[in-house]
């Protein structure tokens, strides 16, 4: 591991003008992502800046909308009593990722800012365009069983591993970020880039920014929400499959309707084609299946991921199938 | 401080911390892991390092009574914290997770066990204060498929699974 600094910051506007003027210095949160890749030499900080301390721990209700720090634990916010009353979906797929000690330290900022890999990213021995710009992607002719089939370009087909962002995706959340010009919030969405030909830039958000929170519309009365992961061991490991959904549905017909793929891109893929499809129309299995279907026809898959097209289709049938009963 | 116009960028930090009750301060190296503090300077070598990745649990250890991978924390994040580890535990007689991983045989080597009982006894408390899983969102039953999901951060390469399951449900007063 490189050699680096470490500083605890003392309040926001602190931390920002610190990480902000050194361009070598990153926030340093639970750390179970950038610790590990500071360990495999990945990640080579000259300053980490220990954000943890910032009162930016807490769920609040704010005139409807839920506020969720950026600090708050994984754990916590799963466990949260608003958060279970109000977006269960939220709370099931935190539970969903990781293990019980990892959630236990990871924060609700850090897991949407945790890079986006695959293993080859992860090895540093590899060519990587995401890790050394240029250098190649092995992963679209070697290992990419579950690479990306979304939104990929011919120079990387990583996926971002987290499911509370695929969650947070389907819930309209807003992300807070402060840099030097000060506090702004912008949809999730636009937090990251499309890979194109510089997968090593992720977020949109200039150098230095701070994510301090993410919020959240409430949701009408009536709807439904849901998570389902499919993954190759039943515990602990990244989806392969993954979906969130929200669901209003009166008189048989979808009234509202927000779905978020998680595993088939390098950041949540909100299905707007599926959604914009179903609005207005039938709750029923077939409809379900035909905008599955207009959605992942955009879909690119490699060699060996073609079964993800299939996969997240039969998801997306399923969940929302029994949204609607 | 972080910069130093005399000596450069300190690359060291002073880290106090309880350790099983008793204050520790020392000057550790900023790419110290709690893991390696434990083991290297400490000489509390229960806490084991398997993969050194936060994939495999064998490092778990009680942060202000929270379960967590001891690989993936630097020691200067620990700063002020009370950490707990296997030797711990005992209060003259074994714990009673340590008695009852005895009565069930629940290893086979023990590379695994410090981590896998830490992690039940964190993994009980939050189940005490009525944490949802991925098994279970409302009130839980500790069955056996409970707590293999609340468990799942810890492996075992000689699969002792049945009896560590049989062991944390003896703990758990479940049947």
């Amino acid at each position: 591991m490189r050699e680096f600094s470490y500083a605890r910051a003392r309040d926001v506007d602190a931390a920002v003008s610190l990480v902000a003027d050194n361009p070598g210095a990153r926030y340093l949160g639970g750390g179970t992502n950038l610790v590990d890749l500071m360990k495999l030499g990945i990640e080579r900080p000259e300053l980490l800046v220990d954000v943890t301390g910032l009162p930016l721990d807490e769920v609040v209700d704010d005139g409807g909308r839920l506020r969720i720090g950026a600090l708050v634990r994984n754990s916590d916010l799963a466990a949260h009593p608003l958060v279970r009353e109000r977006y269960p979906v939220l709370s099931q797929a935190v539970l969903n990722g990781a293990s019980g000690q990892l959630r236990n330290v990871a924060t609700t900022g850090g897991n949407l800012v945790q890079r986006t890999r695959c293993g080859y990213f992860t090895d540093p021995t590899m060519p990587c365009n995401k890790r050394m710009p240029g250098s190649g992607c092995p992963a679209i002719e070697g290992e990419h069983h579950n690479l990306a089939i979304l939104g990929a370009s011919d120079h990387c087909v990583a996926t971002h591993p987290s499911d509370l962002a695929v969650a947070l995706s389907a819930l309209d959340a807003r992300v807070g970020v402060q840099d030097l010009a000060g506090p702004h919030e912008l949809p999730l969405e636009d937090l990251y880039r499309p890979v194109g030909d510089r997968p090593d830039l992720e977020l949109t958000v200039r150098d230095g920014a701070l994510l301090t929170g993410v919020s959240l519309p409430p949701l009408p009365a009536g709807t439904r929400t849901g998570y389902r992961k499919v993954r190759e061991r039943a515990s602990y490991a990244f989806a392969i499959g993954a979906v969130a959904a929200v669901l209003v549905v009166a008189d048989g017909m979808v009234s509202d309707v927000r779905i978020a793929l998680g595993a088939v891109a390098s950041h949540p893929w909100r299905a707007r084609i599926a959604e914009r499809e179903l609005r207005g129309g039938p709750a029923t299995a077939e409809a379900f299946e035909a905008a599955a279907v207009a959605e992942l026809d955009a879909a690119r898959p490699l060699r060996d991921n073609a079964y993800k097209v299939p996969l997240t289709r039969d998801l997306v049938v399923a969940v929302l199938t029994e949204l609607a009963r | 401080m972080v910069r130093n116009a005399m000596t450069g960028p300190e690359l060291s930090s002073t880290v106090r911390l309880m350790l099983n009750g008793a204050p520790q301060e020392l000057t550790v190296d900023n790419r110290t892991t709690l893991l390696d503090l434990l083991r290297d300077r400490l000489d509390h070598t229960g806490t084991k390092k398997g993969c050194d990745h936060g994939q495999c649990g064998a490092c778990t250890v009680l942060i202000d009574g929270r379960r967590a991978n001891s690989c993936l924390l630097l020691a200067v994040a620990v700063d002020g914290r009370e950490v707990t580890t296997v030797e711990g535990l005992e209060d003259d007689e074994p714990h009673p997770m340590q008695a009852a991983f005895l009565a069930h045989d629940a290893f086979q080597c023990g590379y695994c066990t410090p981590g896998q009982i830490c992690s039940a006894i964190g993994m009980l408390d939050e189940l005490a204060e009525g944490w949802p899983s991925a098994v279970t969102a409302g009130p839980v039953h500790l069955d056996d498929a409970e707590i293999r999901e609340r468990m799942s951060g810890n492996l075992c390469r000689c699969a002792a699974y049945p009896n560590i399951v049989a062991a944390i449900r003896e703990v758990a007063g479940g049947d």
